[in-house]
């Protein structure tokens, strides 16, 4: 069985079909990269995968659990974190507190017990800070030392960028949802971010699945690639097989003249 | 202008270019402004209320002052040399500087001339009551109207030179004469205060030497004696090398805490002794301010925290007056235990908990302005509620809950405002020590994630929820504190005290305050509720002040008076976008770091 198993899921907004009878599966260790035109569905896809929004048929399974119909925290709670296209952080909270954030779901301590200071409350405190650091220093010196207690706004945007991966790391998730990490990046930071992901598995053990519009970037990272088009699953296979497949080649750059005649 | 560009970093030391001319023409829009708030404070009759307050005996009166004042600040202002750029000489203040002082000075008194003729020539008073023939001999100075004219204009463009004057002062002497000068101001408004703090301290005979008599105005001499030792202290204060803040800044953080901590009782001890020293009347006036700033640090969750825009907020404090009342009153009308206030405070807790809860509930899903007007809501259903025939059997109706007792504490009983000075203060300083000790947990983290982005917030596994309806509880909580020593003290509770103006109120103060910072609330606090309260003449011009104020600091100062480092942070990103640029330029290392990092 695989890790994350989604069947016949749909989602229309208005006339719209966003996704259409997608069927998809993650095993685990893998590093999946979702493929696609522009508007082809694939941020609507993670929104539905971290119930950001709702599909309107199908099932996605984590783990044998059906995902359908929780909400977002405690889709996060099971293990399932992403980071968002258009890069949304905290940006008026430091890049520390952002990242401290992220464990939220993973400690307990109350209102109460951070009133009373209680010695539990400290001790969870501590940990949360050490595991944000920890989750920083993962990106070298960047987001580390004096980073700690600028606001996230102030970041660069490739930093930024970083950081928003960093708080998916740190609510500690067994899969993650990487939405476009290389957008806007120049041709070095795209490289290193490349390695990186590769890293985030072989370090971490995350399974990852990826939308990504830079083809080297695909073709560096994934084990294997799916093509959706019109919220409709082209085909799915190694970076070889797709790329090389006439349906996605007609997606991407349409119809010759000649061959529709 | 615009074929003008900064040169390169290095050439700055060598070469500065001139710095931009003073601009005449801003010089006369700010003239005609001064023109405008001249004549306002004029009509609005500010001028004639304060007239018969005399400043500095004999011969300066408050009204003429305040109108005055407003002609000095516009000469200031115009007369301000710009701001210094990068690859430019500062400017030095030279003869352009005093005209445009005097311009606006000029316009000013000329506006002001204006209406004192057409307030004579015709009668005015259907319309604008305040322009009285009184108000007319005092602008005039008692002269004739043709006379008057001249005289006002001179005397306008004097103080707008007065104002530019100002910058031609060095810097070391400034910073000594303009605080003498306000304190002159806060010893001559302040009269009964200052009276009454060096009756408190033993030193009455100070109060018969500097005033005519105690609770009456400034001698001449008096001003000056003020003047002189206030200025002598700050001119010597001025000739240190660096300021105290910074001495404290340079500090290892083990010490600066250390020191903070050691301040904080400092003050504290202060504060214990003020209500002896200050007298009942001041001691009112900060019981007042400090219920209203127990409201603001609730508010200050709901709001600077969580970014909650709770519209209604009065309801929880009238939850907390009235479940006070109704336990400890022996004439509550339905359900009367008699409970001691002490023994009445846990249910009075669960009582707003409960509130918080109801308000937050409906809301859960509702973001921005929504939320507003749903609270907004909430706060008047409460008022009308608890002012209703249908359970006045329980509250009272109208004639609310009389008879509440005092607060007791053991043998200990809280009778007169001195004496509640003190548990008002106890409370103030827990629902400080609740706002930083959330503020730094992960609740704490978990409502500013919420503010910042919510649906992000949840993804990043905050359930919303919960931290919805924690905040509410806790802002509810913190504002029932404030309603049960608000009817413990009075003795009584009616529904007219809970209308919107008291959220309004509270809003303003955190917002004048900053938004999110415990010290710049406090501040609000003292400044919104307190001045105004110990001001007496001023109170009908309370609401005038709060619109003046607020106006001028979303202008000047929008993060507030004492701002939370991210806010100030927040709403100045000019200047922080400079500094990234400073950042990404000037650190060329970072560039290689990267290659050797990922190799």
């Amino acid at each position: 069985m695989a890790m994350l198993e989604i069947s016949g899921l749909s989602k229309s907004f208005g006339g719209l079909r966003a996704i259409n009878d997608l069927d998809m599966h993650v095993n685990e260790g893998e590093i999946v990269s979702v493929i696609g035109p522009n508007g082809a569905g694939k941020t609507t896809f993670f929104n539905l995968v971290n119930g950001m929004d709702t599909p309107d048929e199908g099932s996605i399974l984590f783990e044998n659990q059906d995902l359908v119909g929780l909400r977002p925290n405690q889709i996060l709670g099971l293990g399932l974190a992403r980071t968002f296209q258009n890069v949304r952080l905290f940006p008026a909270m430091t890049v520390l507190e952002n990242v401290m954030v992220g464990q939220h779901a993973r400690t307990k301590s109350g209102l109460l017990s951070a009133i009373f200071n209680t010695p539990r409350h400290r001790r969870e405190e501590a940990e949360i800070e050490a595991k944000g650091k920890e989750v920083l220093a993962f990106f070298g010196s960047r987001l580390v030392g004096y980073r700690f207690d600028q606001l996230s706004m102030m970041l660069s945007y490739a930093n930024r960028r970083r950081l928003e991966i960093a708080r998916a790391m740190a609510t500690d998730p067994r899969i993650l949802l990487l939405d476009e990490p290389t957008a806007g990046m120049n041709p070095r930071e795209t490289i290193e971010l490349t390695e990186l992901i590769g890293r985030l598995r072989d370090e971490r053990g995350y399974t990852i699945v990826l939308i990504e519009h830079d083809m080297q970037v695909v073709r560096n990272v994934s084990d294997r690639v799916v093509v959706l088009d019109h919220g409709v699953k082209l085909t799915e296979g190694s970076y070889e097989e797709v790329s090389t497949n006439q349906d996605v080649i007609e997606a991407y750059l349409g119809r010759p003249a000649e061959m529709g005649s | 202008m615009a074929d003008v560009e900064a040169p390169p970093a290095a050439v700055v030391d060598k070469e500065l270019l001139p710095p931009p001319e003073l601009d005449m023409r801003r010089a006369v829009r700010l003239g005609l402004s001064n023109a405008a708030a001249m004549v306002l404070v004029a009509a609005t009759g500010i001028v004639g209320t304060f007239q018969g307050r005399l400043i500095i005996d004999p011969f300066l009166p408050l009204g003429l002052l305040f109108l005055y004042m407003v002609a000095w600040a516009f000469g200031w202002l115009a007369a301000k040399p710009p701001t210094t750029l990068e690859g430019f000489a500062p400017a030095v203040p030279g003869p352009r500087n005093l005209a445009a002082g005097a311009l606006a000075g000029v316009i000013g008194g000329a506006g002001t001339a204006l209406l004192l003729v057409l307030m004579t020539t015709f009668n005015l008073r259907g319309v604008f009551l305040e322009l009285s023939p009184a108000l007319a001999d005092t602008l005039s100075f008692g002269l004739s109207v043709v006379a008057a004219v001249p005289l006002i204009v001179a005397v306008g463009t004097a103080v707008g030179l007065a104002g530019a004057g100002v910058h031609f002062l060095p810097p070391r002497w400034r910073r000594a004469v303009m605080p003498g000068l306000m304190w002159v101001l806060i010893f001559a408004l302040f009269t009964d205060i200052v009276g009454q703090f060096f009756a408190g301290v033993g030193l009455d005979s100070i109060t018969g030497f500097l005033f005519t008599r105690r609770g009456g105005p400034l001698t001449a001499m008096g001003a000056v004696i003020v003047f002189v030792a206030f200025s002598t202290l700050y001119w010597y204060r001025g000739g240190r090398e660096t300021t105290l803040r910074q001495r404290f800044e340079v500090l290892p953080a083990e010490r600066r805490t250390g020191w903070t901590i050691g301040l904080a009782m400092a003050v504290m001890v202060i504060l214990w002794f003020v209500p002896r020293i200050m007298g009942p009347f001041v001691s009112q006036v900060l019981d007042n301010a400090g219920i209203f700033l127990l409201m603001a640090l609730g508010l200050n969750i709901v709001l600077g925290y969580a970014g909650l825009l709770d519209l209604g907020y009065v309801a929880f404090f009238a939850v907390g007056a009235y479940t006070a009342a109704i336990l400890t009153s022996p004439l509550s009308p339905a359900f009367s235990p008699e409970l001691s206030l002490l023994a009445a405070l846990p249910f009075v807790m669960i009582a707003a908990a409960v509130a918080g809860i109801i308000v937050a509930t409906p809301v859960i899903r509702m973001r921005g302005d929504y939320l507003a007007i749903v609270t907004l809501g909430f706060g008047e259903i409460a008022r009308i509620l608890l002012n209703s025939a249908w359970l006045s059997p329980y509250f009272g109706g109208a004639q609310g809950i009389t008879n509440i007792p005092n607060l007791q504490v053991g043998p200990l009983e809280f009778r007169s405002p001195q004496d509640y000075f003190i548990p008002i203060f106890l409370f103030v300083v827990i629902a400080a020590y609740i706002t930083l000790a959330v503020q730094k947990s992960r609740w704490g983290r978990a409502w500013m994630a919420m503010r910042e982005d919510e649906s992000v917030a949840e993804a990043m596994g905050i359930n919303i929820v919960t931290a919805k309806l924690s905040a509410f509880v806790v802002g509810a909580i913190l504002a029932s504190f404030g309603g049960a020593l608000f009817g413990s003290q009075i003795g009584s509770v009616f529904p007219h005290s809970f209308d919107i103006v008291v959220s309004i109120t509270v809003l303003v103060i955190i917002i004048v305050g900053g938004m999110g910072s415990v010290p710049g609330v406090t501040v609000g606090a003292l400044a919104l509720i307190a001045l105004p309260n110990l001001l007496r003449e001023f109170s009908e011009y309370q609401f005038l002040f709060y619109g003046v104020l607020l106006i001028a600091m979303m202008l000047v100062r929008p993060e507030g008076f004492i701002p939370s480092r991210r806010r100030a942070q927040e709403l100045h990103t000019e200047e922080l976008a400079q500094d990234d640029w400073l950042e990404i330029y000037g650190q060329t290392g970072t560039g290689e770091k990267v290659t050797e990092g990922s190799a």
